[in-house]
């Protein structure tokens, strides 16, 4: 379905109303007035245009649970969420840690054709912690791979962490860490304080994962190599990777869309839609995260989307699994927390969702709205108010925590090089 | 007894205008003196007599009766108190309620006559309650049961022994019987429904 | 009072009272020659025991039981619980017999709140985790109303591992709620991070707290948090929080000592400490029976559910 459209009354990054062209796969003019007889029309009025949203932190679940997730169903959440990649965590079965795995995924996606995949590999062999895994063979696959992640797990080695961030100098590659010091949190369920005290649950101290941000901030320095921090939830790791950044050192990081708007309150009534890996924390860390992502602290917004079926969630708190569900909601969720407050405007997250993961992911082609650039896009509509309704979901899973919670906006299309994927808010094919 | 109960739980300030008194103090005094002296005739002096009150005005019944016993045969006849909540019929219907307090005197009641003691007597299930109470703390010789108003109404085969006064009422009527020992003066009114 | 006992937090001080005093009539049931009473007749409890706790099962059993109720066993060891079947479906197993009450004792802090989104009946929490066991702090309260004659402005003083205690969890709310004065004597480790925000003070001193006690409770230790590092050794635990003699001879005269079972002998609590005078161990586990009796009483009278 390639070929022209012209996009009228759009507000790019927020901006004045424009119109777009969209030729082949690029962005051929943007201006007011614009006319192309032959195109396809689109009419954007009112709505915000935004570059296609680039995701670090995506679980495909492919190849292993495919119970929970696809590569084709989670790249279809993902465009409805206005998407146009997604980073796919290597913690599948059999884990991404060799150019087989991670170029069956890449392949995958190109398939699906919906967004495009991106694999992460592992840091190490199996995600075991003990050896580094081929990372060098991972990034000359036809994959590609420069951001490695033993996501779910922390790489807590100081040594093996070391060698990683000197070994990806190679090839600009980044090591992107999961900050949980283990022992520190053996048995964890919730975040350590007034909720655990009170519940009952192990707690999940926020110094676990500080004193791991701190580590790594300091280890790349000394490698001069690039560190990216992952899912960061407590204030004390806003400060530190801002006192790293100060000093000029490659530190990046990315905050998910549940941490902006979510507190350790909710899991009062041990229900583990709430359960999440780091967890929910206090109202505290979710204001500064928040100021960290509008002061550019935080670079990203990063889903962390993590699917999982029923029954592994419909149990008694300490058996559930950990993780939500977050592609499709996420855009709604940093308008709510971020836009609706004045503490970042359009442009703001055209750069926190798109530009900036795009520039962490190495990736060329997507985080810019420009002609000549490819035309990735969103449109967004800021104006309706409605629950978040998870049986309209195209994820295979259910688990997310904005259930029934009323957030406003609604993504209306999403391109992929000029070639639409989502319109009037469903899937283009 | 079931419907007193309920008068019970509400203000505890006459009916106002709506509410008449049908017996007064001096009479119901008089009434307490007669049933005693019908116990001792009927029991031959009431040598084997336990007084249990139902809470919560049969209690303070009971002791008044077992004081007027003991002033004429010169020694003192059992009473405590006998809690029916737990046996009641209607626990289904209501939420649960408080328990009132059961005090079965030393001697028991094995081989005794025991006499049931209760304000008002109305459809008869508080004493049927009380009857299988009865039956799981021991085996008395027999039951009799006192009680200062019958107002008619039974739903069980029911009958009292020994009664102050029968007081004919409509089922919208409310018998209220209030003493000094729980509210502060004796009395027994009746009310209109709705006052 | 609530549909369900999960927490003691849920009591109001008007709820509590009452239990411990519709408590105090149901004792009298004991010394009966007929120990039932025909209360809830009909209805069917079921005792859902995931841990091992024949004490507490017993306790719930003889509780329905001497009110007429039909009681069902069903323990986590060989059965379908065993064999890996989900709390959900047994919960929905347990709806179909048509459980009035279900009694739970879990292994995970929360499972009580999960079945009650699958029950229509009743939840009675028998413990659930680290989080509570409202039963035996009512129990613990009832005995300490029994043996001292009130609980407003009783000194309690709640010595060990409060951290993994459903015991002292519930006891804290529970007594706060009644007017106790609360204190936690416990190693630094043993007690949660915030616990500065409970109803309750904190010490680390336990000679310095048992002066001032009316009541002391020793909570079981147990040999697996001394390989976490939570204390260095048995000894050392013993030494600096056990109650032994000597220390029994620094409590006010009137002071009891309580244990919610079972006990370390010779660890928290010494041989000749659990059977002096002093002790309420064994009345304790009676008191249990009549508590519970009055939960389920003033829980399960009314309108069923379903009905």
């Amino acid at each position: 379905m390639t070929g022209t459209w012209l996009i009228t009354g759009a507000r790019p990054l927020g901006g004045d109303p424009a119109d777009v062209l969209v030729s082949g796969e690029a962005v051929a003019e943007i201006g007011p007035g614009l006319d192309a007889p032959g195109s396809q029309r689109l009419d954007a009025d009112g709505l915000i245009l935004l570059p296609g949203l680039v995701d670090l932190h995506t679980h495909l679940r492919e190849p292993g649970r495919e119970d929970a997730e696809t590569v084709a169903s989670g790249t279809a959440a993902a465009a409805l969420g206005g998407y146009t990649t997604v980073h796919a965590m290597a913690n599948t079965e059999p884990v991404a840690d060799t150019a087989g795995v991670v170029e069956q995924v890449w392949r995958l996606g190109r398939q699906a054709g919906r967004c495009d995949v991106q694999p992460v590999g592992a840091v190490t062999a199996g995600l075991e912690g003990s050896r580094l895994a081929e990372l060098g063979a991972m990034a000359d696959s036809a994959a590609r791979v420069r951001v490695f992640s033993d996501d779910g797990q922390c790489v807590h080695d100081a040594v093996l962490m070391r060698r990683a961030l000197e070994y990806v100098r190679a090839f600009g590659g980044v090591i992107a860490q999961h900050a949980q010091e283990p022992r520190l949190t053996s048995g964890a369920q919730v975040n350590e304080g007034e909720i655990s005290g009170r519940l009952g649950l192990a707690g999940w101290p926020a110094v676990a994962e500080e004193a791991i941000v701190a580590r790594d901030c300091l280890l790349a320095a000394h490698v001069g190599s690039a560190l990216h921090v992952c899912h960061v939830s407590t204030s004390g790791s806003v400060e530190i990777i801002r006192w790293a950044k100060a000093k000029g050192w490659q530190v990046t990081a990315e905050v998910t869309p549940h941490h902006l708007l979510l507190t350790e309150a909710l899991a009062g009534g041990y229900d583990p839609v709430f359960k999440v890996n780091p967890p929910l924390r206090t109202a505290e860390d979710v204001q500064a995260l928040r100021a960290g992502l509008a002061d550019g602290t935080i670079d990203c917004v990063a889903t962390d989307h993590a699917p999982h079926p029923l029954e592994d969630k419909e149990t008694e708190w300490q058996a559930a699994a950990f993780g939500m569900t977050g592609l499709e909601t996420a855009l709604r969720v940093v308008h709510e927390a971020l836009v609706q407050p004045g503490l970042l405007d359009w442009a703001g997250v055209a750069d926190r969702m798109s530009a900036r993961p795009a520039a962490i992911g190495r990736l060329s082609g997507h985080g810019r709205v420009a002609p000549g650039e490819p035309a990735s896009l969103v449109l967004y509509d800021p104006s309706p108010r409605e629950a978040v309704d998870p049986a309209s979901h195209a994820s295979k899973s259910r688990n997310t925590p904005f259930a029934g919670m009323v957030l406003p906006g609604r993504v209306v299309a999403t391109f992929l090089r000029g070639r639409p994927t989502v319109l009037d808010g469903k899937l283009a094919w | 007894m079931t419907h007193a109960a309920d008068q019970a739980g509400r203000d505890p300030r006459p009916g106002g205008s709506r509410a008449r008194a049908v017996l007064e103090p001096a009479e119901i005094k008089r009434a307490l003196t007669r049933i005693a002296h019908e116990i001792l005739e009927r029991t031959s002096g009431a040598g084997d007599v336990v007084l249990l009150g139902i809470p919560t005005r049969g209690v303070p019944l009971a002791h008044r009766l077992a004081e007027r016993l003991e002033q004429v045969e010169g020694r003192p006849v059992p009473a405590g108190s006998l809690d029916i909540t737990m046996y009641r019929d209607d626990l289904r219907l209501r939420p649960a309620r408080a328990l009132g307090h059961t005090e079965v005197p030393t001697e028991g009641i094995d081989d005794k006559v025991v006499v049931l003691v209760d304000d008002v007597l109305y459809s008869g299930r508080t004493v049927r309650a009380a009857l299988d109470a009865l039956g799981d703390i021991g085996r008395p010789r027999a039951v009799q049961l006192a009680v200062l108003v019958d107002r008619g109404h039974r739903e069980l085969p029911i009958r009292p022994d020994y009664v102050g006064k029968n007081l004919p009422t409509s089922q919208r009527e409310m018998v209220r019987v209030l003493l000094t020992e729980v509210d502060g003066q004796d009395a027994v009114l009746l009310e209109r429904e709705g006052s | 009072m609530n549909r369900h006992l999960i927490s003691a937090g849920d009591l109001s001080q008007d709820d509590a009272v009452l239990i411990l005093d519709t408590a105090d009539e149901l004792d009298r049931i004991a010394e009966r020659p007929v120990k039932k009473l025909p209360t809830l007749r009909g209805r069917t409890v079921v005792n859902l025991f995931y841990e091992d706790s024949t004490r507490t099962r017993i306790s719930f059993e003889a509780a329905a039981k001497r009110l007429s109720a039909d009681v069902i066993n069903f323990s986590a060891k060989g059965s379908s619980v065993a064999k890996g079947e989900s709390l959900k479906d047994t919960a929905l197993t347990l709806e179909a017999m048509g459980a009035d009450a279900v009694v739970i004792r879990h292994g995970a802090s929360g499972a009580p709140h999960r079945l009650a989104g699958w029950v229509r009946g009743s939840v009675v929490n028998a413990g659930d985790g680290a989080h509570e066991h409202p039963t035996q702090a009512l129990l613990d309260a009832f005995t300490m109303r029994r043996r001292l004659g009130r609980l407003d402005g009783l000194r309690v003083t709640i010595v060990g591992d409060v951290l993994h205690s459903r015991v002292a969890r519930s006891n804290v709310l529970l007594l706060s709620t009644l007017g106790a004065d609360v204190t936690l004597v416990a190693p630094p480790t043993l007690l949660p991070v915030a616990v500065g925000g409970w109803p309750c003070s904190v010490g680390y001193d336990l000679d310095a707290a048992l002066p001032k006690a009316d009541v002391v409770m020793m909570l079981r230790v147990q040999q697996e948090r001394m390989n976490a590092a939570y204390f260095p050794t048995v000894r050392e635990y013993s030494r600096r929080y056990g109650l032994d003699a000597a220390r029994m001879a620094l409590l006010p005269e009137h002071a009891i000592v309580m244990h919610p079972g079972p006990m370390n002998r010779g660890v928290e609590i010494a041989a000749e400490v659990a059977d002096s005078v002093r002790s309420t161990i064994v009345e304790q586990v009676a008191n249990g029976v009549s508590v519970r009796m009055a939960v389920l009483y003033l829980l399960l009278s009314g309108p069923g559910q379903g009905a």
